[in-house]
């Protein structure tokens, strides 16, 4: 488009091209700009990394408890012992599936299921469940508990 | 608009940019019944620039590795604002490239662009083809997903079948006997560093090449134009061709988006080696012709495994392929005749064997 | 002589049948090469007197060093039957039926024994055997019932743990079935015939045999092996709580168990049934063929109505987790991302299953619990999925309005080109 033509300003029904056309023209911009612009902010949560999770808050655990959390897909089960040092375990009962809880009377891992059992390093014990838990790495990182995956565990 | 005049001046005063804006304005665009496939060029540089952008903003979130492939992809989908949006276009923009570079080579196939004096242009076109169906491989295999892993399993063994250089290209691709990690790795180098490298000088060459020489004519058009100069039709590329090339555009952006946004590309399962393949895994639509072509070679031809026959056909076929110009002389000849209908014979083939790879089970 | 036996199968024919001399170790295989008479003789008479070496090599004893010789007695040196087989060289023959559990035991019963080849094995075997069923029947002079040989087999018994073993949790059903299901032979005694038919549809049978799960059980799980016998009516519940720990718990505290105790009646069996115990449905608290409540209630009675609201509870959490999953579905097949929900969704089926125990407490209000657990999660899962599909059409307003922006340019270019060219 040569400049000098735009430049006048023209008959009515070309001013309204003009604008249509403008107008038209920033709509989509804007609605190209837009989507990317946001895409580029980074999100609240930072990771959904496979490997990696934040469990809870130091505090939110009291000790001799367990905490239900979600890695990736499954449930995962977060226990702080008594002496305040944390343990993590896949919360999936090697048996049939069932998620398994922290039995603070018992001091062990129990799967209401079929009353199958599993100590504090996620061996099973006593019941059905055939292996043990999958044991998780656990660390702190200022106030969160960050619970991994065990790398060729 | 008197902005943009200033900047003009401004800039014109710097670099005197008199001669580029005097061949652009002599440039023209002919026209003819048969010019909108013209416009196939543009759409797939159009695309390939989409392509490069949701590529770069794709790359501040993919993590590639196999432990993180797959979940960053997952993220981008469910927690990026945006970002279903942003993978979806770059995956649909990817397969619309590849469907408008076919366009492209089989319009110019048939207009008959190839001959003298635009051979080069064939050549780094040809090249271009080759280097974006390895975009389309390599990129396939990042999200990690059971299909992409399968595929590009079976795809890297087929390209081991290749007699005595088989193997070793196969374990240059695959980082290693098995698709594994680093499989991943090697391909993301390829998709986001090598392959962008070498398809940004060629499209340049390409261009280039265009810009020299102008647009050809169908053979029989520039015989009667050349006779006849007053019968020359043509328009201007700045402005005319340029708007109607920008209408295509948008009406790509708008194909994409919708694209996007009602058939969003799916995650699919995250790649388990030790998990025993899926029944029917095909590789992507625009494999399927050369893939269909060796599920129904013979398992022997005489004493040649049919297998390795076949992926030595296509090797030879795609460098015959890749010289087709130099193969027509500027004479009539029989040999236009051939390679007219091994052009027609070629174009049925593809699109015949894609569509019965589409339905086969 | 002890009567053939026809009906074992083959491999088990042999050790019945007039069995005399030794044996040559493990032919071919791993074990020691001295000279076995027994086993060249035997191994060439027909199937009730034969013993071949790739038979025996597969028994434990021979295994362990064991010969024909440590059972039977005898001479593997000697090539003449009158030597090998005479009373100078301790040749006790076939051994008698009567005598079995006494032979086997003089090794089995035996610690000090035992300990030189495997220290962690039980010894009491026989004295478990004679509180059995079978072995206080052995004991009254009752030899069809199965002695230690009917069940291990013999020449080639393998240890339990080998999934080829006649007593390997797998097969032990099948071992067992060979005299009681078999009509003809427990016509003396008077108890049925069809556990092992009913056992095979049972969800046991199909977690044990097909799903491969060995911790579910078989006959011995519940009937005991050496010490086999029925577990007493009123002792049932205990048995089936060994697994069930969560069910016994709540029968425990339900009117039930009272109820049941008073009337003699076998606890957990009643509703379940004890061979064929069929995988629950929901529809064993209806009324139609197949509901196990009215069989006892009176219709309209107060537990009637208790029942009714149970199973009505149950439903609807099973129908809302239903179509959670639908919404899910539909949202999932529509390109948006509802993993989480998806994970939810099992805790919503877990409390589903925690209220189908809990039922078993026949308390409303206990199960009550459950099922409000579950019911909110299930509806927040479906909530979810209803609000994916509203981002869809959200998106898809959006795609209309940046088309429709497209278009107004498409049409905004396209009159300026018409502008240009006239």
């Amino acid at each position: 488009m040569s400049a000098a033509h735009l430049s006048q300003p023209g008959p009515p029904r070309r001013r309204f091209v003009e604008i249509l056309l403008g107008g038209g023209l920033l709509a989509t911009f804007v609605s190209f700009l837009y989507p990317v612009l946001r895409f580029l902010v980074p999100p609240a949560v930072p990771d959904l990394g496979g490997d990696e999770v934040v469990a809870g808050k130091t505090g939110e655990v009291k000790p001799n408890s367990g905490k239900i959390f979600r890695f990736g897909s499954r449930p995962g089960l977060l226990i702080m012992n008594s002496d305040g040092t944390y343990r993590a375990f896949s919360a999936t009962c090697t048996h049939l599936g069932c998620t398994v809880q922290y039995r603070e009377d018992l001091r062990e891992i129990w799967c209401a299921c079929h009353n199958g059992i599993y100590d504090l390093s996620g061996r099973n014990m006593s019941g059905p469940p055939p292996r043990p838990l999958d044991v998780f790495g656990v660390h702190l990182r200022g106030d969160e508990i960050v619970v991994s995956r065990q790398r060729g565990a | 608009m008197t902005v943009f005049a200033a900047l003009f001046l401004w800039l014109d005063e710097r670099l005197h940019l008199d001669d580029i804006i005097a061949f652009l304005r002599h440039k023209t665009v002919p026209t003819h019944r048969l010019s909108y496939w013209y416009f196939f060029g543009g759409i797939t540089l159009f695309l390939f620039v989409i392509q490069v952008l949701t590529g770069i903003l794709l790359l501040l979130y993919y993590r590639p590795g196999a432990s993180e492939a797959f979940e960053s992809i997952q993220y981008i989908m469910t927690r990026v604002q945006f970002g279903w949006l942003i993978r979806s276009i770059h995956a649909w923009s990817a397969n619309l490239m590849i469907f408008t570079a076919f366009a492209h080579m089989f319009s110019v196939l048939f207009l008959k662009a190839y001959r003298k004096p635009r051979e080069l242009t064939w050549v780094t076109g040809m090249l271009l083809m080759f280097l974006v169906m390895g975009f389309g491989f390599s990129g396939y295999l990042l999200p990690w997903n059971t299909l992409a892993f399968f595929a590009t399993k079976v795809g890297t063994e087929i390209a081991g079948q290749i007699p005595i250089i088989g193997k070793p290209i196969m374990i240059f691709f695959r980082g290693g006997e098995e698709v594994t990690g680093a499989t991943l790795s090697r391909f993301f180098g390829f998709h986001v560093a090598v392959l962008p490298g070498l398809v940004t000088v060629l499209i340049a060459l390409h261009l280039f090449f265009v810009q020299r020489q102008g647009i050809s004519v169908p053979p029989k058009l520039e015989v009667e134009w050349t006779a006849n100069p007053s019968a020359k039709r043509e328009m201007r590329f700045f402005p005319n061709f340029l708007l109607r090339e920008l209408m295509a555009w948008y009406a790509a952006m708008g194909v994409l988006g919708a694209l996007a946004a009602l058939f969003p590309w799916n995650l699919g399962v995250k790649a388990d080696p030790f998990v025993s393949a899926p029944a029917g895994i095909k590789p992507e639509w625009y494999f399927l012709f050369m893939f269909q072509t060796l599920k129904l070679i013979p398992p022997k031809v005489w004493f040649i495994d049919g297998e390795v026959l076949a992926v030595l056909a296509f090797a030879l076929i795609g460098l015959l392929w890749l010289l087709l110009p130099f193969f027509e002389s500027d004479q009539p000849s029989r040999m236009k005749v051939w390679i007219t209908g091994l052009a027609v014979f070629a174009f049925f083939y593809v699109t015949g064997m894609t569509l019965y790879g589409f339905l086969a089970k | 002589m002890a009567s053939l036996r026809s009906k074992f199968r083959p491999w088990f024919a042999a050790r019945c049948a007039g069995l005399a001399g030794g044996f040559v170790l493990g032919i071919g295989l791993s074990y020691g090469q001295a000279t076995n008479s027994c086993l060249e003789c035997h191994s060439a008479l027909p199937d009730s007197l034969g013993v071949t070496p790739e038979l025996f090599s597969q028994d434990i004893h021979a295994q362990k060093g064991l010969t024909c010789v440590s059972c039977h007695g005898g001479d593997p040196a000697s090539d003449d039957p009158d030597k090998s087989m005479g009373r100078k060289a301790g040749f006790k023959g076939n051994i008698e039926r009567r005598q079995i559990p006494q032979l086997c035991g003089s090794c089995h019963s035996n610690p000090a024994y035992m300990r030189q080849y495997n220290p962690s094995l039980r010894t009491d075997q026989l004295e478990q055997y004679s509180t059995s069923m079978h072995g206080k029947r052995f004991a009254a002079g009752d030899t069809k019932v199965a002695v230690c040989t009917d069940c291990h087999s013999v020449h080639d018994l393998r240890a339990p743990g080998d999934p080829r073993s006649t007593v390997n949790p797998v097969n032990v059903a099948k071992t067992c079935s060979r005299c009681h299901s078999d009509a003809d032979y427990m016509k003396p005694y008077s108890i049925p015939t069809d556990q092992f038919a009913k056992y095979n549809v049972s969800v046991h049978h199909s977690a044990l045999a097909v799903r491969g799960d060995l911790s579910a059980p078989t006959c011995s799980t519940c009937h005991g092996n050496h010490g086999a016998a029925p577990p007493g009516i009123d002792k049932v519940q205990n048995v089936c709580s060994n697994c069930h720990t969560f069910q016994a718990q709540m029968y425990d505290k339900s009117s039930h168990k009272k109820a049941f105790q008073a009337a003699s009646l076998p606890g957990c069996v009643v509703c379940h049934g004890n061979h064929g115990i069929s995988h629950p449905t929901d529809a064993m608290l209806g009324t139609a063929p197949g509901g196990v409540c009215m069989r006892c209630h009176t219709p309209g009675d107060q537990c009637d109505q208790a029942r009714a609201k149970i199973l009505s509870g149950l439903t609807q959490l099973d129908g809302t987790i239903r179509s959670a999953d639908q919404a899910l579905r539909l949202a999932e097949s529509s390109g948006m991302e509802v993993s989480e929900a998806r994970l939810s969704q099992d805790q919503a089926q877990d409390s589903l299953t925690k209220a189908r125990v809990t039922l078993h407490s026949f308390q409303t209000e206990l199960v009550d619990r459950e099922l409000q657990a579950g019911l909110k999660i299930a509806a927040a899962n479906r909530q979810a999925g209803k609000d994916a599909m509203v981002e869809r059409n959200r998106r898809r307003v959006g795609l209309g309005v940046s088309l429709i922006a497209i278009g107004i340019v498409l049409v905004g270019i396209w009159l300026c080109i018409k502008h240009i060219e006239e």
